[in-house]
C-alpha cells in the first residue's frame, strides 16, 4: 500500500541550523496493516508523516501509494488518499465552524467542491448517525461551534472526520498525547474500533512504548532519522517495554537516553 | 437632520454596505487584512464613469468595474502568495499603484456623468423622485450582493474558503487548495468594492481619484458595528450585520455632522470616522479585526503568508 524509498529530509540545509531529519528511510506497509511508530524527540517521526502527506519536501527518495507515485503531488491532492489526525486537537478541527460544518468539510475531502449547499437534512442525519457511534452525546449538538468542545471530544471528532470518507491510509500523529489518560484511552479504543471496522492501513506515531506494543500489529522505531528496528508478528508478540529498550540498545549499541520514552 | 440628509445617509450606508461585505470576506472569512479597497473603490468608480461617458451601457460598465476590482484583489493576493510579501504591505502596494492607474483610466483627476444614462435611468420612469429612488436601488443591490455572498459561503466551496481563513493547516489536510481559495476570495472581495465604487459614481454623478481615501476604515466600521449589534452567530447574521452596521454608522455620522452644538463641518468626516473606529476597537468584547497582523498575537499571524 505504502512504499517509501530512500526518504531524505534536511531542514535549513546549508546553514548552521541544518537538521537532517530523515536520513534514508525505506518502508513498505501492506494494505490493512496497523503500524505503530516510536522514537524519541527529533527521531523523525512527525517528519516521516509530513513527508507522506507532502507537508515537507523530500530532498531525495520516492513515495508510492497503492501503486501510484505521489512524490510530486501537493498535499491537497494527497488528501484523497491519506487522512490525518493531528496531535493538537486545535489543529485537526476548525473551532470557528460548527460541528456539522467540520464534518461537511471532511465529507468532501478529495472531491470537487461545488456551489451546492454544504449542509442539508440528509447530510445532517448522516452526521448524526456517525456522531452517535462516538457515544459522547454530540449528535444533539450539530450546530454548536467546535470551539465549545473539550480536547477529547474534538479529537474524537477529528478521528471521525479522518475516516468519514473512504480512503486508503490513516495517519495518527501522537493523537492522544495532549489528552488526559482516561480520554486518551477512550480515543485509542475508538481508533482500534474504526481501523478494524474499515480495515484501514494505519500509521500511528506515539511517544509511549506501551501504546506502541498494545496497538497495531507492527512496530517501527526511528532513531536519528533512520529505522532503528522494525518488529512484527511472532517477534513482536512477546515483547514488553523493557524488551524494546534492550532491543534498541542492542541495535544501536547505546542506551536510550530519553526519559520521555521510558515512562509510557 | 432633514429628510435629504437622512435619505442621503441611508443611500451612502447601503453603498458602503457592499464595501463592508468585501471587507468582511477578506478580514473575517479569509483572515487576510486587505487595504486594496482604498484603491479598488475609486477603480470601480473611475472604470464605470469613464465607460459610461464614452457611451457604454451602464450595466455593462458596472460589470466591468466589478471585474477591474477583482483584478486588483488578484494582484494583492499574487504579491502575497507568490512572493511572500506581508499581506498588509502587498495591499498597500496595490493601492498605491491604483492611484496612478485610476488617473490613467480617467485621463484626468475626475469625470462627471452629467447627461449619460446610469443604472438608475431605467427606474426613473416609475414616478419616484430621485431622492427616494437612489436609496431603494442601492438597497436592492446591497441585499442581492449579501444574499449571493451568504449563499456562496454556505456552499461546499464557500465552507472550504471559511476553513482556509480559520485553520489553513486543517484545510490543507482536508484537501483544500488554500492558495487558490485565497485568490478567489480576494477577487470576490474587491469585486464587491468595485461594484460599490461604480454605484457611488453613478448616484453622485462623478468619479474622483480621491474618493477612495479611508474606504477601508469605513468598511471596517461597517463590519465592527454590525458585529457589536448583531453578533456573529451565523454567516447570515454576520453578513447582513455588515450592511445594517454600515447604514447605522452613516446615520450616526450624519447626525454628528448635522448637530449644531458639536460645531462639526463635513470636512471633519474623516476625523470623526477614525475616532469612532478607534473607540470601537478598544471597547472590550469587540473582535479586533487587526488581530493576527502582529506576530505572536493570535494564530492568524502567518495566515496568507507564502508557504513552501
Amino acid at each position: 500500500m505504502i512504499k517509501a524509498r530512500g526518504l531524505v529530509v534536511t531542514f535549513n540545509k546549508g546553514t548552521p541550523m541544518e537538521t537532517r531529519a530523515l536520513r534514508g528511510i525505506d518502508l513498505d506497509i501492506p494494505a490493512g496493516q496497523f503500524v505503530t511508530v516510536i522514537g524519541s524527540n527529533g527521531a523523525g517521526k512527525s517528519t516521516l508523516l509530513n513527508a507522506l502527506t507532502g507537508d515537507v519536501k523530500l530532498e531525495s527518495g520516492s513515495i508510492t501509494i497503492d501503486g501510484t507515485d505521489v512524490t510530486s503531488w501537493p498535499p491537497p491532492r494527497r488528501a484523497s488518499l491519506l487522512a490525518r489526525v493531528f496531535q493538537d486537537p486545535m489543529a485537526g478541527t476548525c473551532e470557528a465552524l460548527t460541528i456539522e460544518e467540520n464534518l461537511a468539510l471532511a465529507a468532501t475531502r478529495g472531491c470537487r467542491r461545488g456551489l451546492a449547499r454544504a449542509l442539508d437534512s440528509r447530510a445532517r442525519s448522516a452526521f448524526r448517525d456517525k456522531l452517535k457511534e462516538l457515544g459522547l452525546g454530540l449528535e444533539a449538538r450539530l450546530a454548536d461551534k467546535m470551539g465549545l468542545l473539550s480536547g477529547g471530544q474534538r479529537q474524537a471528532v477529528s478521528l471521525l472526520m479522518a475516516t468519514i470518507r473512504p480512503m486508503k491510509i490513516l495517519l495518527l500523529d501522537e493523537h492522544t498525547a495532549a489528552l488526559d489518560p482516561k480520554t486518551a484511552e477512550f480515543v485509542l479504543q475508538l481508533t482500534d474500533a474504526i481501523v478494524k471496522a474499515q480495515n484501514l492501513t494505519t500509521l500511528m506515531v506515539t511517544h509511549s512504548m506501551r501504546q506502541a506494543l498494545d496497538h497495531g500489529e507492527r512496530t517501527v522505531m526511528l532513531h536519528e532519522g533512520r529505522i532503528a528496528f522494525d518488529v512484527a508478528g511472532e517477534n513482536r508478540a512477546g515483547l514488553d517495554v523493557p524488551d524494546l529498550l534492550a532491543l534498541f540498545s542492542r541495535v544501536r549499541g547505546e542506551a536510550l537516553a530519553d526519559d520521555t520514552l521510558l515512562l509510557g | 437632520m432633514n429628510l435629504v440628509a437622512f435619505l442621503g445617509a441611508i443611500e451612502l450606508g447601503l453603498i458602503f454596505g457592499l464595501v463592508g461585505l468585501g471587507v468582511f470576506l477578506s478580514f473575517r472569512v479569509l483572515n487576510f487584512p486587505d487595504l486594496t479597497v482604498d484603491g479598488s473603490f475609486p477603480l470601480g468608480a473611475a472604470t464605470a464613469a469613464t465607460l459610461i461617458v464614452n457611451g457604454v451601457d451602464p450595466f455593462l460598465a458596472t460589470f466591468i468595474a466589478c471585474l477591474a476590482g477583482a483584478a486588483a484583489g488578484l494582484v494583492t493576493a499574487f504579491l502575497n502568495l507568490r512572493f511572500g510579501i506581508l499581506h498588509l504591505l502587498a495591499s498597500i502596494l496595490t493601492m498605491l499603484a491604483l492611484y496612478s492607474i485610476n488617473l490613467r483610466i480617467m485621463g484626468k483627476p475626475n469625470v462627471a456623468i452629467i447627461s449619460s444614462p446610469t443604472v438608475l435611468s431605467p427606474f426613473e420612469g416609475l414616478g419616484l423622485a430621485n431622492l427616494y429612488l437612489k436609496p431603494i436601488v442601492a438597497g436592492a443591490v446591497a441585499l442581492i450582493g449579501a444574499t449571493l455572498l451568504i449563499r456562496f459561503l454556505i456552499s461546499d466551496y464557500g465552507l472550504a474558503m471559511r476553513a482556509t481563513g480559520a485553520n489553513p493547516r486543517m484545510a490543507r489536510a482536508q484537501g483544500i487548495d488554500t492558495t487558490s481559495m485565497t485568490y478567489v476570495g480576494m477577487a470576490i472581495s474587491n469585486a464587491l468594492v468595485g461594484l460599490a465604487g461604480a454605484l457611488f459614481a453613478q448616484m453622485n454623478g462623478f468619479a474622483d481619484v480621491t474618493i477612495g481615501t479611508g474606504t477601508i476604515v469605513v468598511g471596517l466600521a461597517a463590519v465592527i458595528v454590525g458585529e457589536a449589534l448583531f453578533g456573529t452567530r451565523s454567516v447570515l447574521v454576520w453578513a447582513l450585520g455588515c450592511i445594517a452596521g454600515s447604514v447605522l454608522y452613516r446615520l450616526v455620522i450624519a447626525l454628528a455632522l448635522n448637530t449644531d452644538v458639536l460645531g462639526l463641518s463635513s470636512s471633519d468626516l474623516n476625523l470623526v470616522t477614525a475616532l469612532l473606529v478607534a473607540i470601537a476597537l478598544v471597547l472590550p468584547g469587540v473582535r479586533n479585526p487587526l488581530r493576527g497582523i502582529f506576530p505572536g498575537r493570535g494564530k492568524g499571524a502567518t495566515i496568507g503568508m507564502r508557504r513552501d
